[in-house]
């Protein structure tokens, strides 16, 4: 008997699929481990949609193979959707029902589970039990979408875009509740254009570009590999800078400028600071802003695709 | 624990779900209970059947019009010509009565309108009797005015019919489209809900609503216009549940593959205007050429009108329905049919 953490639970082998003429996905490979938290990243279009709604049945593939807790759509549809708690992107549920009323009625559809009321507890909406669905918050609309997907006691989860559109306490509501279903032992697969997000909640993650995934494996490994430990952000007044000459200091990997100011990417904070202050003396500029922080899974997105993940 | 069990089946949650935003949408209740009392109120005022209606005509020299004042049934008025052909161009006269070069009378009026046509009989009839005409044969008026052959008892059954038609297209191609636009349909469609049960429920619950929507205009043409009910009650129930399962039937269909309420609107307005004008709900369909009957009678809201007046007024069985019967069974197979084919789940 394998043990539970190296059982695979979700295993996409070559997965194709095309909208006319546009290429959504162009030949994705996943697998993930039970109890583990998987991230499927990436900016918008990058296919994690499309991708997603194949391993939940609710889209077919043009080539390619999806094993979902053993099983394939084709053949044991009826038993996996027993079996997934899903979470849709842009799901507006019925505005007339009441909280309550919407988990009773998603309760209904699965032959076992929790207590709707349990459930609502659960995601912490025991006070708004009454309240119809229109006059919940954005927040409040995003915990009872989760609610529905774990009304069937799922062994598989999958969440699209869980937190797109929130604001960041809500959005921070939300990771602590995943936090507990990770606690509690189970699987999730979430899809999300936020890198942050991806380096809090999940254990691994696959980034997503163009219908393909560039790069995956643990948030920390992800960011080991482009061997960078710290980026050094900073704007200076009056004339542009000389990038050229910023970029042969010691220890610089890559210079970009972006949203108004310049992007250092650099394996030393303590060699690169004073050379780089140095620098600037000897071209008369001023500081008038410097950040340094650690890197994150969006220099890795940024290191690869000579992009960033999101316009904003 | 029978309730607990009946509350946690899904198809009674997916009733549920149809009555509670049915009752939750106050327009909904408007349009679908209290709209078709309102109309057969107003209709029944407007087309009530009176005893001879006084007709308005315009006499141009005074003489003319104090000869005319003999009949009750004419009102006359004395103006200029040019007074009297405005009037009758406004619709306030029907008739404008002349004297002609000839020493004679002339009428002007529009021959199409029939009050102008009874006007011009009668204000004939006194004129040739004032200059001395005897109508050689006598005879007496035998008026009968029974139940069952006034304009009220021939639009209650239409009004009843069309409100099955609109009730049921529209419940069910707003409901559906409404759950596709929000992408609701999909979320459903993604948990182990038989799809079976989501169009059942919808069936569900235009049954109940049927209930109403028929005894409501039917018991108020019955009470307060004492429209008859010659026929079987429960063939009369089977026919209305039948014709609610065509229209439920094409509903289906008109909303198998929109994505959008524009869309879907289009589509129903297409599909119900030829029916509101063509199958009998405010004038006979036979009033249409002979060429174009047969497509009249393909129509389901045609076979359900006759089969509910036939019902109603003349207290024909099921058995003297069977071509209304099969048509509306064949709507019922054929849409459900082809909808299931269409339908667009996400």
């Amino acid at each position: 008997m394998p043990s539970p953490a190296d059982r695979t639970v979700l295993a996409v082998r070559g997965l194709k699929k095309s909208f006319l003429d546009v290429q959504a996905v162009a030949g994705v490979d996943l697998d993930v481990s039970a109890g583990e938290c998987f991230g499927l990243l990436g900016p918008n279009g990058a296919g994690k949609t499309t991708t997603i709604e194949i391993c939940e049945g609710l889209n077919t593939a043009d080539e390619g193979e999806v094993e979902v807790l053993g099983l394939h759509w084709k053949r044991d549809a009826a038993a996996l959707r027993e079996r997934l708690g899903i979470q849709l992107q842009e799901t507006q549920l019925a505005d007339k029902l009441t909280v309550l009323e919407t988990l009773e009625l998603f309760r209904s559809f699965f032959r076992q589970g929790p207590a709707a009321a349990d459930v609502m507890r659960l995601v912490a909406l025991e006070d708004k039990q009454t309240a119809r669905v229109r006059t919940l918050s954005g927040g409040q609309k995003q915990r009872l979408a989760l609610a529905c997907a774990l009304v069937g006691d799922p062994e598989l989860l999958f969440l699209d875009e869980p937190t797109t559109g929130l604001d960041p306490q809500a959005r921070r509501q939300l990771w602590d509740l995943i936090d507990e279903f990770k606690r509690a032992g189970r699987t999730i697969v979430l899809t999300t254009h936020y890198m942050e997000e991806a380096e809090r909640l999940c254990e691994r993650v696959a980034i997503m570009d163009h219908g393909r995934v560039i790069a995956r494996g643990t948030p920390r490994e992800l960011i080991a590999s482009i061997g960078v430990e710290h980026v050094i952000e900073w704007s200076t007044e009056g004339t542009a800078p000389d990038l050229a000459a910023i970029s042969r200091l010691p220890g610089v990997r890559d210079v970009r400028v972006g949203n108004g100011a310049v992007l250092m990417q650099v394996t030393h904070l303590h060699e690169a600071v004073p050379a780089l202050l140095a620098e600037l003396a000897r071209q008369g500029l001023a500081l008038t802003e410097l950040r340094t922080r650690s890197a994150t899974l969006e220099d890795v997105f940024v290191a690869l695709t000579g992009r960033h993940s999101r316009d904003d | 624990m029978t309730e607990r069990r009946w509350r946690t089946s899904a198809l009674a949650q997916l009733t549920l779900l149809r009555y509670r935003e049915f009752v939750r949408e106050p327009e909904a209740l408007f349009w679908a209970l209290v709209f078709p009392v309102i109309l057969t109120t107003g209709l029944g005022i407007a087309f009530r059947n009176q005893p001879d209606q006084i007709e308005h005509v315009a006499a141009v020299t005074a003489p003319l019009a104090s000869a005319l004042t003999g009949d009750p049934l004419l009102a006359v008025q004395t103006m200029t010509p040019e007074a009297a052909d405005q009037a009758l161009r406004r619709g306030a006269v029907v008739l404008v009565v002349a004297s002609a070069p000839d020493g004679g009378v002339s009428y002007r009026y529009d021959d199409t309108n029939p009050d102008a046509r009874v006007a011009r009989t009668r204000v004939d009839r006194v004129v040739q009797r004032a200059a001395g005409r005897v109508d050689p044969v006598p005879v007496t008026d035998d008026r009968i005015r029974e139940a069952g052959s006034r304009y009220i008892d021939f639009l209650v059954p239409g009004l009843v019919g069309m409100g099955i038609m609109g009730n049921a297209i529209w419940g069910l191609g707003f409901a559906i489209v409404d759950a596709r636009r929000r992408h609701l349909m999909k979320r459903i469609v993604a948990t182990p809900m038989r799809p079976r049960d989501y169009l059942l429920s919808f069936l569900i619950w235009r049954l109940l609503l049927l209930v109403f929507e028929v005894t409501i205009p039917i018991g108020f043409g019955v009470f307060v216009f004492g429209v008859p009910m010659r026929g079987s009650l429960l063939e009369f129930t089977l026919l209305c549940i039948l014709g609610s399962l065509s229209f439920s039937a094409l509903g289906l269909l008109i909303a198998s593959r929109a994505r959008t309420i524009e869309a879907v609107s289009g589509i129903m307005n297409l599909v119900m205007m030829p029916m509101w004008i063509l199958s009998g709900v405010f004038f006979s369909a036979q009033r249409f050429p002979d060429a174009v009957q047969p497509f009249i009678r393909a129509l389901p809201l045609t076979a359900l009108n006759d089969a509910l007046r036939a019902n109603m007024l003349q207290a024909v069985g099921l058995t003297g329905l069977v071509p209304e019967v099969v048509v509306l069974g064949l709507y019922v197979v054929g849409c459900f049919g082809l909808a299931m084919r269409l339908f667009r789940w996400q």
